[in-house]
């Protein structure tokens, strides 16, 4: 008989026994060596032990009295010290002992993020039992608190056993979304916000900075300085192959031992199986691919024909509740199609990637009845152009609805809000319906739903649609653009009543039909988010345009202009000989613009942190000369020099500029302020123009002196500076919470009307409400661009290679 | 084929760009929303904007100056106007291009 040993007992191994003995089972006289102190076990199922719903002894997959009846000698508990191969013998801790085949079945390990602290008592992997049983001990302390490293697979199971045990549980995950290897975006959004209602915490884009405690572990400290508490660290960030062991016997290696077709590595008496095993390039981590390596393997060892071959696979999350599946490839490229499907009502998403006429990716989330059927399709390669049309309802689909453009309306529960305004809920509209009311006009007169800025119109009209089917036809809209049926309006509702805090959150709830949006809805989108929720979401830059991006305009020769702030206009000549110097070193000309300020034009990209830096070092911030927000706030010499000024009118400026820069508004937002209706300052064609008379300040708004030249209309006469400045403040809140995207003031204003603007800012629990919110998005978003540029992003203004160099060499 | 090994993806923003300098001028090196990486002419074949600045959305950028939109894979641009694509791939992390295309293209 020969002899044959094993290094490690895990489930691919422990599967080639099994298939070994049962083809021949006096072919091999077998040895198992195993460095945990137990034989194989199901270790899938590990995460329904850490939950309590199974326990170790019914996941055992192999126990004493099999190893005994099959006569393994098991040598558990003991470490390989080294192989050597030219005697064939393995050298254990206790003892040598011969081979004629040998099978590397060493599986993989945890990948520990090397942070400090990583090695405290408490921090734990997720592989094995002994990493369950210690998870399962720090749950026992009421009010225990875990933080899980990895929202990957490995580590969301974790996350819910911990969560089902009772514990406090946070996840930590470096990507934008969750399982981002398997899902997209939005279905990462969906499996997210399934996970939240079960009372786990997501933290998307966390990356660990260490792990503190003493003696053990008490907390995780992010790069971002957020500290959570913790009595237990789960990392599972992913595994990586062990291969220590086979390293040192010389054995060709990859990233892994590297095997053929049959399993065999560089030495033809020694095999390989497993997690620890590479074969053309690809390593394996589910559980289809070892039981098929493990079968090859036993055909080898028994001198039988048998070849492995790399098959599609799919996965699944086994978190009950949480319905996903992934199956393929669904990168975009040439020659693919997606499909995609969304039922906001019940949370449902799916996506098909088509190539031609196959099928060759899937992910769905939250219905995943069929996927069985889809992954099929997809690992037998079938023809399915002629179900084509219909492929995404599933095979017992034959023709019928398709997706409902009014789902998002009809999703709303009752008491999401629908009029901002006056307070109105779908349910109130829905109940005037009932009650007789079946046009816009009646529903305005009996609720008062869009009777006041009128914004949500549309929304209205499609609770009317919804109510009353086909009897109410909606007038068509402008949706925002091909990507969804929603008016600009309807989607900044929406996001306020549905609690939308994401753009994969906005795509998913309001029923896109584009994986990401488009140029025109993304910025559109962010800045709505970053308008309502300014300390829920983060501002995203690859959705904006160019210049708000790189914080400088882009002129027709790719070059950039450079305009620091000038406050209300005044400067001094050390600014003024910073200005010159940055001139001079970067080429730049010199244009004093129509908003009392110096721009610097035809600096290159790759220039422009420099000259941002040097700016600064001259205590000159961003002029936000290229944003949908502030600009310049224009002034006059006002009461300090001029003989005919009221008020000081300089200073008034300085001190709005101070205030409102930095905020981010639908469209640029200009303002002036003139010290005596002489108007030198040109306030009366402004977004926002003040005019200093002897009794205070005159305050108008909706001026332009663009396309279209408007005067501005009176918003209100004040007495005070500090009441002109809360009525701006207020007035740009009540703008950037309100107006499309894009609309300038005097557009929004023709939309709602300056009477209801008037009553807004003119009630004064209103108008401070508007400007308490106002300070909160300051809070966060009042900071200079370009010393954040330059302190964080300053490497993305450089090429990322210069290849003209190395060919010069 | 000779690959050069240019960066890591994560240097390259997701839905972003980066550009590479190479003997024939910039080529926009674009990272979609689901990790799939690029390499284009970096120039609008209309008046010459940097398409590595536009928006990228799905496996399409649109010119940051005058809104064409480009497939990143084939190239084909909206009004007619297409740019050229090179062989780029992405190993253990690393973005790599095809040397022989930049210096076969940059000969002819």
């Amino acid at each position: 008989m020969q002899k044959l040993v094993v290094i490690g007992a895990g489930m691919a191994s422990g599967r080639l026994l099994e298939q070994l003995f049962e083809a021949n089972p006096d072919a091999y006289e077998v040895t198992l060596f195993n460095a945990e102190p137990r034989g194989n076990y199901n270790r899938i199922m590990l995460s329904p032990v850490l939950s309590g719903e199974k326990s170790y002894a019914e996941i055992v997959t192999h126990d004493d009295d099999w190893y005994a009846g099959n006569k393994v000698t098991c040598r558990f508990g003991e470490r390989v010290v080294s192989v050597d191969r030219e005697r064939k013998v393995v050298v254990g801790e206790k003892g040598e002992v011969p081979y004629d085949k040998l099978v590397f079945g060493t599986g993989s390990s945890a990948f520990i993020i090397p942070c400090p602290g990583h090695d405290l008592p408490g921090v734990v992997a997720f592989r094995d039992l002994e990493d369950t049983t210690a998870m399962t001990e720090a749950s026992g302390t009421p009010g225990g608190r875990a933080v899980v490293i990895g929202g990957g697979l490995l580590g969301l199971e974790a996350a819910a056993a911990l969560r089902m045990r009772g514990m406090d549980v946070t996840v930590l995950h470096l990507s934008g979304h969750l399982m981002e290897r398997q899902l997209d975006e939005a279905a990462g959004y969906l499996l997210q916000k399934d996970l939240e209602k079960r009372g786990i915490t997501v933290l998307t884009k966390a990356s660990t900075k260490m792990i503190q405690g003493d003696g053990k572990v008490e907390s995780v400290l992010l790069e971002d300085g957020t500290v959570l508490p913790a009595d237990i660290v789960v990392m599972a960030v992913g595994i990586r192959p062990q291969v220590q062991l086979a390293k040192e016997s010389g054995l060709e290696m990859g990233r892994a031992i590297v095997v053929d077709a049959q399993m065999r590595t560089s030495d033809p008496s020694v095999f390989a199986v497993g997690e620890c095993v590479e074969f053309e390039g690809n390593l394996f981590g589910l559980v289809a691919p070892l039981y098929d390596q493990a079968k090859v393997l036993a055909k080898t060892l028994l001198d039988e024909e048998d070849t492995f071959k790399v098959k599609q696979l799919s996965t699944k999350l086994k978190v009950t509740g949480c319905d996903l599946f992934s199956a393929g490839d669904f990168a975009e490229g040439e020659g693919r199609e997606d499909i995609v499907f969304r039922d906001p009502a019940r949370g449902v998403y799916k996506r098909l990637v088509l190539e031609g006429d196959k099928l060759v990716g899937a992910v769905f989330y939250g219905d995943t009845a069929d996927s069985n059927w889809f992954f099929g399709l997809i690992r037998d390669g079938e023809d399915v152009s002629d179900m084509r049309d219909t492929l995404i309802f599933g095979p017992s689909f034959q023709g019928g609805a398709t997706a409902d453009p009014l789902s998002a309306v009809a999703a709303l529960p009752p008491e999401a809000e629908i009029c901002g305004c006056n307070g109105v809920c779908k349910g109130d509209i829905v109940a005037a319906i009932e009650g007789g009311a079946t046009d816009l006009a009646a529903i305005k007169a009996t609720t008062k739903a869009s009777a006041s800025c009128g914004t949500c119109t549309g929304l209205v009209e499609q609770v009317l649609s919804v109510t009353l089917g086909d009897e109410f036809v909606i007038p068509t809209v402008q949706p925002i653009c091909g990507c969804c049926d929603l008016t600009h309006e309807d989607v900044r509702r929406l996001i306020k009543s549905k609690e939308l805090k994401s753009q994969p959150a906005v795509w998913q709830e309001l029923g896109w039909k584009t994986v990401n949006g488009c140029h025109v809805c993304r910025p559109a989108v962010n800045f709505y988010l970053l308008a309502d929720w300014p300390l829920d979401y983060q501002d995203d830059p690859q959705s904006r345009f160019v210049n708000e991006r790189n914080h400088a305009n882009i002129q027709k020769d790719g070059t950039y202009s450079v305009m620091p702030r000038m406050w209300g206009g005044m400067t001094d000549a050390n600014e003024l000989r910073a200005i010159a110097d940055a001139a001079d070193k970067y080429g730049a000309a010199v244009k004093v613009t129509g908003g009392q300020r110096i721009d610097l034009l035809g600096v290159k990209k790759e220039d422009l942190p420099a000259i941002w830096s040097d700016l600064n070092d001259a205590g000159m911030v961003s002029g936000h000369a290229y944003s949908k927000g502030l600009r310049t706030v224009k002034t006059c010499v006002g009461s300090d020099w001029c003989r005919f000024g009221t008020q000081d009118s300089t200073g008034l400026g300085i001190k709005l500029e101070k205030r409102l820069w930095g905020s981010w508004t639908p469209h640029k937002v200009k303002l002036a302020v003139s010290g005596c209706p002489r108007n030198c300052a040109e306030a009366t064609c402004k977004d926002v123009g003040i005019i200093c008379v002897d009794s205070g300040y005159q305050i108008g708004v909706g001026g332009a002196a663009g396309m279209d030249v408007k005067e501005v209309e009176r918003l209100v006469d004040v007495r005070t500076e500090e009441e002109a400045i809360d009525y701006t403040v207020a007035f740009i809140q009540l703008y950037r919470e309100h107006a499309k995207y894009l609309d300038r003031p005097y557009k929004w204003l023709a939309k709602v009307g300056l009477d209801w603007v008037k009553e807004q800012v003119g009630d004064p629990a209103t108008r401070a409400a508007l400007i308490e919110r106002f300070d909160i998005s300051q809070s966060v978003y009042q900071k200079d661009p370009w010393a954040d540029h330059v302190a964080t992003r300053r490497r993305l203004y450089a090429p990322i290679a210069d290849l003209t160099l190395e060919a010069a060499e | 084929m000779s690959w050069i090994d240019i960066g890591h993806i994560d240097d390259i923003p997701a839905r972003g760009a980066r550009v590479l300098k190479t003997q024939l001028g910039c080529i926009g090196l674009f990272r979609t929303g689901d990790d799939r990486v690029f390499a284009v002419t970096n120039t609008c074949p209309h008046k010459g904007g940097p398409l590595s600045e536009g928006i990228v959305h799905g496996n399409k950028v649109t010119c940051p100056l005058h809104n064409s939109v480009f497939d990143l894979e084939t190239g084909a641009g909206t009004d007619g106007y297409a740019i050229e694509t090179y062989p780029v791939r992405v190993e253990d992390g690393r973005v790599l291009i095809d040397g022989d295309t930049l210096s076969r293209r940059s000969a002819a």
